[in-house]
């Protein structure tokens, strides 16, 4: 099995590559890179015009399953992942039962092997049910598999257990991701705390039940030296403490979503529950924080948030309807349409973001292009104008905030471990 | 100018002069309510469907009385003895009503926009008639109706809002309203019941009830909405009462002929003195009678939208 990309523009910052290339895969590696490649290849992808880059590396979806099927699979969230060039996608721990011991974690790896169509990567849970009660044996789940550990969904509110909870995660090697989320603060809000929430009726969400607990968890981190992860920044105070705490030389990277650079909590107003997901989408200074965040570093990773929710729990009244959106389709559109068209960061940035940087941060040999390196890739026609609609959705679920959009940029082929899993 | 929405879901979303047109018509419909045979054929053979999913006597009386006064037909739902009960969703409840071929939804819901949710999925026309937080646009359209009957205009009134205005609808469709129609509009009220941003209506804040009623011409007051947020922090009733209650000594210091209104029920001894609520200012019972006019305008106004818009189909 071999595979010949012909003359794309390939980019790869790590390699520092932004140059129209061969690349010729043999089995599921990338055996030569190159210009005018003379080889004999068993299919040929005609890249002329289009971008090439890293398979990307999303680092924060949610598959559903086990117990969830309803709303996605890991065959159907993987298939989405593949037509949105993400080639490994992390899998967090809130499924039904949560991956908070050996047997849950073997159960869903004999599924992935099964069913997955891009490289599944398994997040364990901080605490037993993620109810923040009782650490789950971190060591134990460091040789299921797992390769980091998150409560996603929830935070864990005692100060005492997270410290303990990070020397654990520490002593096992494992990076922690926290969903850093005060509840005491946030109290039930289902939007921005601010002149939003109160023409529209509707509970508020500070900033601070964000960011107090951003401040914690990378305190309670750094004092027991554990690797930490902070999950969907959405604020600008956020931004802020991590740009700090970084400056500091803090063991801390984190992430924001595609709707945080792309929306403001004005997309509320007409109640559009496909704009409700926690933290809420932010004022116009939070989103300019935050790209002004990716531009220089602060952020590190761009990941989608993934979360399938069904019809009956998103087509129902705003503060019953559930929190979250689908992504995996649409976070490289939305960053070529947001921070790519608006200057924000250029393709070297972009690949680095969504791609190379998750790649490093999860210890995975992924997230580049070069001799040697896995085969995942994906052929982008990155000027293509497409509008997001809810029937070409791939994903089980169809709650996207960009229904009805106008997005750039489609990914035409996606190749993961030298096989190509999605063709336009 | 005519009216062209087949729905009425908040006064923030309305013009000042889709506000006054629907004032005018409430002043020719009042007349009906004083005839020996209180009736006009305006919607004959039309439904008009209460969809209430919170329990209203006042609010639920009024629009039935507004709608049989146009030869309308009335169907009551309540919500603890229908399908709601056993899971039905809001969105199929109203496709249900819609294919009974009713005209109009009027809805009571506890949930903020659950009325802009309906009157997205239905051809047929929605009637806000209070929505959780959000509003409640007939109670402000007949508090400001009564206000200018009293007074004989809105435009430079100084109108005083008092009380629980974070969890009040009522508060935010007169905010809305009255703003847009010119009156300078102040809520009064403990910091705790302030929510954030209500200065962006344009509406001023104050904490000092003796100050604010000074200057006012009108003043609102509303219920303390204890049932609506088991989070919040309220004050102790009689704390309350003796820092923002209404009461005789403290109206003594106010204009002479100052409008009491309140959207009932009232607390009485609570937000309002009992000599206040029965006093000589007080306008609460022609609240009521006037509450019928503006809902019958507002019933008439959305079908003849509704009618067009099909005409045109």
């Amino acid at each position: 099995m071999s595979i010949l990309i012909k003359q794309g523009r390939v980019i790869d910052p790590v390699n520092k590559i932004d140059a129209v290339l061969d690349i010729f895969i043999q089995e599921d590696k990338i055996s030569k890179v190159g210009q005018n490649l003379k080889v004999q290849a068993a299919t040929v992808i005609d890249a002329a015009d289009k971008i090439v880059i890293p398979g990307i590396v999303d680092m924060h979806v949610h598959l559903r399953e086990p117990g969830r099927e309803d709303k996605e699979t890991v065959a159907s969230a993987t298939a989405a992942a593949a037509k949105g060039g993400v080639t490994t996608v992390l899998a967090m721990p809130n499924t039904q039962p949560a991956m908070d011991c050996a047997a849950s974690v073997e159960l869903l790896w004999e599924i992935i092997k099964k069913t997955a169509k891009v490289n599944v990567q398994v997040c364990g849970a901080i605490t037993k049910g993620r109810l923040g009660q009782e650490l789950c044996d971190s060591a134990l789940l460091k040789k299921t598999g797992v390769i980091a550990l998150s409560d996603d969904g929830s935070s864990v509110d005692n100060d005492g257990l997270m410290q303990e909870a990070f020397a654990q995660a520490k002593k096992a090697g494992l990076l922690v991701i926290c969903h850093s989320e005060d509840k005491k603060l946030s109290a039930k809000g289902v939007i921005n705390l601010g002149f939003n929430s109160t023409r529209l009726g509707l509970r508020g969400v500070s900033n601070a039940s964000e960011y107090t607990r951003v401040k914690r968890d990378i305190e309670l981190a750094q004092q027991t030296g554990c690797p930490v992860h902070i999950a969907h920044v959405s604020c600008r105070e956020s931004v802020e403490i991590i740009a700090r705490a970084k400056q500091q030389g803090a063991r801390v990277t984190c992430e924001t979503a595609p709707h945080y650079f792309s929306f403001t909590e004005e997309e509320v107003l007409g109640y559009d529950t496909n704009m409700k997901m926690n933290p809420p989408l932010r004022a116009k200074e939070d989103l300019e924080a935050v790209r002004e965040g990716l531009r220089n570093g602060t952020i590190d990773v761009i990941a989608s948030d993934h979360a399938p929710h069904t019809e009956n729990e998103k087509d129902i009244e705003f503060d019953r309807a559930e929190f979250g959106v689908v992504g995996l389709e649409t976070e490289l559109s939305a960053g070529i349409t947001e921070l790519l068209d608006k200057k924000v960061l250029d393709w070297g940035q972009l690949v680095q973001k969504l791609c190379f940087n998750p790649a490093r941060i999860l210890g995975l040999e992924r997230g580049s292009i070069a001799e040697g390196c896995f085969a995942d890739i994906a052929v982008v026609a990155a000027q293509d104008l497409w509008t997001v609609q809810k029937q070409a959705l791939v994903s089980k679920s169809k709650n996207s905030c960009f229904l009805g959009r106008e997005l750039k940029g489609r990914v035409e082929y996606t190749v993961c471990n030298g096989k190509i899993v999605y063709q336009k | 100018m005519s009216w062209t929405k087949k729905d009425l879901l908040g006064l923030e979303y309305l013009t000042p002069q889709e506000i006054e047109l629907i004032l005018d018509t409430a002043e020719s419909f009042k007349e009906v309510s004083t005839r020996e045979i209180k009736k006009v054929p305006a919607l004959r053979g039309k439904t008009a469907v209460n969809l209430f999913y919170e329990p209203s006597t006042r609010t639920r009386v009024s629009f039935e009385v507004a709608a049989k006064r146009l030869s309308a037909d009335v169907i009551n739902i309540a919500t603890e003895t229908s399908s709601v009960r056993k899971g039905e969703t809001l969105i199929d409840t109203g496709k249900n009503i819609q294919a009974l071929k009713a005209d109009i939804i009027i809805m009571r819901h506890n949930c903020s926009g659950a009325a802009n949710m309906l009157a997205r999925a239905l051809d047929i026309s929605v009637i806000n008639a209070g929505d959780g937080w959000h509003e409640h646009p007939t109670q402000a359209l007949l508090d400001i109706f009564t206000l200018k009957e009293k007074l004989g205009k809105i435009k430079g009134l100084n109108v005083a809002i008092v009380g629980d205005i974070a969890h009040s609808r009522v508060a935010r469709s007169n905010i809305w309203g009255l703003v847009k129609l010119g009156a300078k509009v102040t809520v009064c009220a403990p910091p705790m019941l302030l929510p954030a941003g209500i200065e962006l209506t344009g509406a001023r804040t104050s904490s000092d009830i003796d100050a604010v009623l000074k200057d006012a011409d009108a003043v609102n007051v509303l219920r303390m909405q204890f049932e609506r947020d088991e989070n919040a922090a309220f004050p102790e009733q009689l704390d309350y009462f003796k820092k923002f209650g209404i009461t005789e000594e403290r109206l003594e210091k106010a204009k002479k002929d100052i409008v009491v209104m309140h959207p009932g029920p009232i607390n009485r001894g609570i937000e309002m003195s009992s000599g206040v609520a029965d006093g000589d200012n007080s306008v609460i019972l022609e609240q009521v009678t006037n509450g019928i006019a503006v809902r019958m305008a507002v019933l008439f106004l959305v079908s003849q939208a509704r009618e067009a818009k099909k005409g045109r189909q």
